[in-house]
């Protein structure tokens, strides 16, 4: 069993020259076979904890700790990160020009093995996977989100953290701006991965919809930088009946 | 840093817009016009009937330099980051160049008198290091041992030699500067390659130039693909020496014709080419300059039409490091009814002083209704320094085409693509690797000459090697497998 675990984390970015501290303190403790979701309203720093995990070099650590099974995943380089089994499902994926999809499934894919897989069990695992999303096979060989719609984009993420396989996968908001048919699609996917046990999920997410399908062990509220409260399911339906403003209001209090 | 964007416009006044377009500058008889090349089916033939700026403008020429890290881009429907492969451009207007009246009147004679010694301020050598030409401009003898010119050619093919005026010669390449009229002066006998009517050729014609260290040379070669042919000619520049040549391309009609020019020259070498076709009724022709070598390349690759249905399809990939000067002229003449272009240039640079242009004119006559046209360059700049020129200038004079559009644009290497590739676990040097392949990507699988498409990517490899740095250990697998789709000349 693997442990992802977060202590007093504090990030800042430059904004006009200046650093302006996003979190303030973050604690978080996750295990494999986990899912964790991580609520907040917009601005409160959800985004900026994901990318930090994933070593975007436009956040700043100015404190605490991100560690894998003890080891210290600050000190890594991007690609190490994700070698060492860390996955972040981004809200807004980049468009590679050039580089189809099927080539950069399996570079990453041999990047993560250190070898090549075998290319008919690969070949075999990809159209599974495609299928299962619901992707045209054709989707293989377009060029990696280049004139992908927004489904598309997040079924293709989706796609990757079911072919990589890593330990923990963070999902930045990969339910927003999907129709209810793709929510479903992507959610189902998600869900194929957690089944075996295996893998640790932090879901971050805005709107409490995605959770119908993709039911949390753990609901942390976030909130101005940190975690505001950290309860079970039925703490989403809580934010479901009430939204944030008790968390919102109890922060600015004190 | 230099950064300019200018727009100059010109458009036949016998060829009246209805409403008229948008007028950015301020001369009443010139029109600032910018087609998106992402609406090309259907936007410049709208010029009769939209009121829009974006696509009622007509025609337009910009002229835009980049030095790292600035990105220009002439590409108005960018999403957020560099993008190579945007739409239209939106470019403010001025009429402040001088070019010619339209690129149609430049100057073309065989006689040397014709183009006196340049300044360096006219508008066809202004991007050119006079100073680095070695004397090429100089009215002096060329070196008779300066060239080894060796064709291989497969079985029925002939090969033979044309004297001025001779046969096709002097038919389809006429000089336009001085290199080529100097050029072809000293080039009493020229190498000429010809395919018979209606032979197919399986394997290409090889032409090595191999230039001798020190040199001055200069060179003419005649390609005539006689009627219903089809073959593929492949010319390769190697060595060194100062070297002024032209390759002149006959097209038969209904004549299938592939001509590369690979410049792969040593490090000191100086090449000024003129490479000019003339096209047949219902042609295909297919011009792709490759340019990797030399100290200063100028290649000027012309298409003109001598009959309508015909089709030019003229690619360049070239890759310059520090000190290399690589500039590409590409010209479509476009005077015979219902012909088709599409003309796309790709380059990246690495190095301090690395050095490129691309001009790329396209004319419309008014004689040339039906027209389709479409042309692209686009610039990866790999680190600090390097410095990017490319212009596109698109004159229309018939408002009846199919279509008419490009593109232009320069980028640095877009660390959001980098951080999206690492985050899946490949190393940053195979990530850089594999955003230089995928730029090449498309153009070079255009190549369709597998020779050819091996060498550049072994080509682009080598510079990847001195680039972003040999991948080692264990990021070797995952590099094998990323390069593996583009030496395949797959999609």
């Amino acid at each position: 069993m693997a442990t992802l675990q977060i202590r007093d984390l504090h990030v800042s970015v430059e904004t006009d020259g200046e650093p302006t501290e996003i979190l303030r303190g973050v604690d978080l403790t996750i295990d494999s076979g986990q899912t964790h979701a991580i609520m907040g309203p917009n601005g409160s720093g959800k985004s900026t904890l994901a990318y930090s995990i994933a070593g975007h070099p436009k956040y700043t650590i100015t404190g605490g700790t991100v560690t894998l099974d003890g080891q210290d995943v600050l000190a890594m380089s991007v690609d190490e990160r994700a070698r060492a089994g860390l996955f972040l499902a981004m809200q807004y994926p980049v468009e590679v020009p050039g580089v189809t999809v099927s080539n950069f499934l399996r570079t990453a894919k041999t990047a993560l093995d250190g070898e090549a897989p075998a290319l008919r069990h690969w070949v075999k695992d990809v159209r599974t996977a495609m299928a299962d999303l619901r992707m045209d096979p054709a989707f293989a060989e377009r060029n990696v989100n280049e004139g992908f719609s927004g489904g598309e984009k997040k079924r293709h993420e989706i796609l990757q953290m079911e072919l990589l396989k890593p330990k923990f996968a963070i999902l930045d908001e990969t339910d927003s701006g999907l129709d209810v048919d793709a929510l479903k699609i992507v959610s189902d996917g998600v869900n194929r991965v957690r089944e075996g046990g295996e893998v640790g999920v932090l879901l971050i997410t805005h709107y409490t919809r995605i959770l119908r399908y993709v039911r949390p062990d753990v609901v942390h509220v976030f909130v101005a930088g940190r975690v505001a409260e950290t309860g079970g399911p039925e703490l989403a339906d809580e934010l479901e009946e009430n939204g944030y403003d008790r968390f919102v209001s109890a922060v600015a209090a004190s | 840093m230099a950064r300019r964007a200018r727009t100059t416009a010109r458009r036949s006044p016998s060829a009246p817009l209805s409403p008229a377009p948008r007028v950015h500058d301020t001369t009443s008889t010139r029109r600032t016009a910018i087609t998106p090349p992402d609406t090309r089916p259907h936007d410049t033939e709208a010029a009769g009937s939209t009121t829009t700026p974006a696509d009622a403008r007509q025609e337009h020429a910009v002229d835009h330099a980049a030095q790292a890290p600035t990105d220009v881009t002439l590409d108005s429907s960018r999403s957020a980051g560099p993008s190579y492969d945007a739409g239209a451009a939106v470019v403010a207007a001025a009429g402040e160049a001088v070019l010619e009246a339209t690129r149609g009147e430049r100057a073309r004679s065989f006689d040397v008198a014709d183009f006196p010694v340049p300044t360096g301020r006219e508008e066809v050598w202004r991007f050119t290091p006079l100073d680095r030409l070695g004397g090429l401009l100089e009215d002096a003898p060329a070196d008779p041992d300066a060239r080894d010119v060796v064709v291989q050619a497969p079985d029925g093919v002939h090969v033979g030699t044309l004297a001025a005026g001779e046969g096709v010669r002097g038919t389809a390449l006429v000089p336009e500067d001085r290199a080529a009229v100097l050029a072809d002066a000293a080039s009493p006998s020229a190498t000429h390659v010809r395919i018979p009517r209606e032979v197919e050729l399986d394997g290409p014609v090889h032409v090595s130039v191999v230039g001798r260290p020190g040199s001055r040379g200069a060179g003419h070669l005649v390609v005539e693909a006689e009627r219903h042919s089809r073959a593929v000619v492949v010319v390769e520049h190697t060595g060194g020496g100062v070297h002024a040549d032209g390759v002149e391309v006959v097209v038969g009609d209904g004549a299938e014709l592939t001509v590369v020019s690979l410049q792969l020259w040593d490090d000191e070498a100086v090449h000024v080419s003129q490479q000019e076709a003339s096209v047949g009724r219902d042609a295909s022709y297919r011009h792709i300059a490759i340019t990797l070598g030399g100290s200063v390349v100028r290649l000027s690759s012309t298409s003109r039409y001598a009959g309508p249905g015909g089709s030019a399809e003229m690619l360049g990939v070239y890759f310059a490091d520090s000190g290399q000067h690589l500039e590409h002229r590409s010209f479509v003449d476009h005077a015979e009814a219902r012909c088709r272009s599409d003309v796309r240039y790709k380059g990246a640079l690495q190095g301090e002083t690395a050095r490129t242009v691309w001009i790329g004119d396209v004319l419309i006559r008014a004689a040339a209704q039906g027209t389709e046209t479409y042309e692209l360059n686009r610039n990866l700049l790999l680190t600090e320094g390097a410095r990017a020129d490319s212009v596109p200038n698109l004159e229309i004079e018939t408002g009846d085409i199919e279509g008419a559009g490009h593109a232009s644009a320069t980028g640095r290497f877009d660390d959001e693509q980098l951080f999206y590739l690492r985050s899946r676990g490949i190393p940053e040097e195979v990530a850089r690797r594999l955003v230089v392949r995928g730029f090449f990507a498309d153009v070079v699988q255009r190549i369709g000459v597998p020779a050819v498409t091996d060498r550049v990517m072994a080509a682009i490899e080598a510079e990847l090697d001195l680039a972003v740095g040999p991948v080692a250990g264990a990021a070797a697998a995952a590099d094998a497998v990323a390069a593996e789709p583009v030496l395949a000349g797959r999609a």
